[in-house]
């Protein structure tokens, strides 16, 4: 596998993967488990769409083993959409992650919604020409994860639920984390650093912005334009919808209302119009009644 | 004191702009609806998906109020940005993408044109015909999409082998690249000096 050669060329590699992520801002990303859906969604004004076999409710209710998409799959769905195209790869599976990356994919995922292929590591993401996205529960984990290579991180939240209240969970414990750094002294970071396991550098560099280096979405149990809008006003920039649209009753008028609702997130008029004429959301099931080992958040390290 | 900076906020990397015009001591205003054009001295369409933008421009009906803005005041776009300023597109895979570009600067350009994005690249682009510096700019291509020809009435500023990468019409700006992304705010300066005094 062709990888970087030396720090200078990491770090300009790594400009252009933080750079595609700040295109996606103000946008909406979309799981796909075909070619159609992926239509639908770009038709509907999403960003990007995520190539997945399955949507993530879906590898709730079927168990078994949940490994990278099918390579032809994707690559139909590449053909069909001029708009970015994501995929997935297990916790670890720098394997998988080559061979989606030799298909030429936008951003790779390295996700909990799949079965964990390691225990104790991550994917060394700098390693790669294409950028990583991965999930965080907390400011500590999505400064890890920034430290091995990821170009943009996203809320794990409870994917294929329908519940938001992970995301929410998520995304506080993040801007929070944020918030406490900039209050510290310089000389309380590094025992920050060690307090959180987060890389020290990083964990100043987010202290001095303010904010995450690299954009930081939500996702996980997305579901409608409130959902939407409310995790934008916590301080997403972007938002990723899973099952939340092709879960739902009528899918390319959701799709394209929660677009909508990213774009007017602060605009409660505009929200109340679109939120209109909707079918049903997704049923869902709610987090709080879910038994630990059914939980895919607590996956990752 | 004149208007503030436009910027389309529909989606996209409009906040790097902000940061960019910011440094240059100049103010921004968010347009997202027809009316908030008459709030704002020129307009910045930023980097940001195509296909989306073409889709958030005709929603929320600012399709003709952005031409007609443009008819009288300056307009530059980037990346994304420069295609929806385009008046055609080449080399579109499918008919069915729906991306419809606004018709402003004549020139045509192909979505894309220089490869997904692990074809991305920084490259230096010479600034002399702008601003008659001798120091390149470090140009930041992400999925970018490539001029294929300009009209006659548009003059080409920089080249990258031998293809245009900035090019003007009158008070229309557009570029291939993202000058957002740097810490080198020239080409922000150079837009905000096309406005009128």
């Amino acid at each position: 596998m062709e990888t970087p050669r030396d720090n200078q060329e990491i770090q300009e590699l790594y400009r252009h993967k933080v750079g595609l992520a700040e295109m996606l801002k103000g946008g909406v990303i979309m799981d796909v488990t075909n070619a159609e859906q992926a239509k639908i969604a770009e038709e509907a004004g999403a960003v990007a769409v995520m190539a997945l076999e399955r949507i993530p409710s879906d590898i709730r209710k079927m168990g078994g083993i949940a490994r990278m998409s099918q390579p032809g799959m994707i690559r139909q769905i590449q053909d069909m959409v001029s708009i970015p195209v994501m995929a997935k790869v297990r916790i670890g599976h720098f394997a998988e992650a080559q061979i989606l990356q030799a298909l030429g994919v936008d951003f790779i995922d390295e996700s909990e919604v799949l079965t964990p292929a390691d225990n104790a590591n991550h994917v060394y993401k700098h390693d790669f020409k294409v950028p990583f996205v991965c999930g965080c529960r907390n400011l500590g984990e999505a400064l890890r994860r920034i430290g091995e290579g990821a170009a943009m991180i996203r809320t794990k939240g409870e994917a294929g639920s329908g519940d938001v209240v992970e995301a929410v969970t998520h995304m506080r414990e993040v801007t929070e984390g944020i918030r406490r750094l900039q209050m510290m002294r310089k000389d309380e970071l590094m025992a920050e650093a060690k307090n959180l396991g987060a890389p020290y550098e990083i964990l100043v560099q987010t202290a001095e912005l303010g904010k995450l280096p690299v954009p930081n979405f939500a996702a996980g149990g997305i579901a409608t334009p409130a959902d939407a809008s409310l995790m934008m006003q916590l301080g997403a920039e972007t938002v990723f919808v899973g099952s939340g649209i092709f879960a739902s009753e009528d899918p390319a008028p959701r799709a394209k209302a929660i677009v909508d609702a990213v774009t007017y997130f602060d605009d409660p008029a505009k929200l109340m119009e679109i939120s209109m004429k909707l079918g049903e959301a997704m049923k869902g099931r709610a987090v709080n009644e879910m038994a630990e080992n059914e939980k895919m958040a607590g996956r990752g390290w | 004191m004149s208007k503030p900076v436009g910027l389309l906020t529909l989606q996209g990397d409009y906040d790097k702009h902000r940061r960019a015009f910011r440094a240059l001591g100049r103010e921004t205003f968010d347009v997202r609806r027809p009316g908030e054009l008459a709030e704002v001295s020129c307009l910045v369409i930023p980097g940001g998906e195509s296909t989306t933008l073409t889709r958030l421009v005709d929603r929320a009906g600012l399709r003709e109020p952005v031409c007609e803005f443009a008819a009288h005041h300056p307009v530059m776009g980037t990346c994304a940005g420069l295609i929806m300023v385009a008046t055609a597109l080449t080399g579109e895979k499918r008919p069915d993408y729906g991306v419809e570009p606004l018709g402003l600067l004549d020139c045509t350009v192909i979505r894309n044109g220089y490869g997904r994005q692990i074809d991305s690249f920084t490259a230096p682009v010479s600034l002399d015909r702008l601003d008659g510096s001798p120091d390149p700019f470090p140009a930041v291509f992400i999925r970018a999409p490539r001029i294929t020809s300009v009209g006659p009435d548009v003059e080409v500023l920089a080249s990258y082998r031998d293809e245009p990468v900035i090019i003007r019409q009158g008070h229309l700006l557009g570029m291939a690249f993202h000058p957002e992304l740097t810490e080198d705010f020239r080409i922000h300066r150079y837009f905000l000096e096309m406005l009128p005094d």
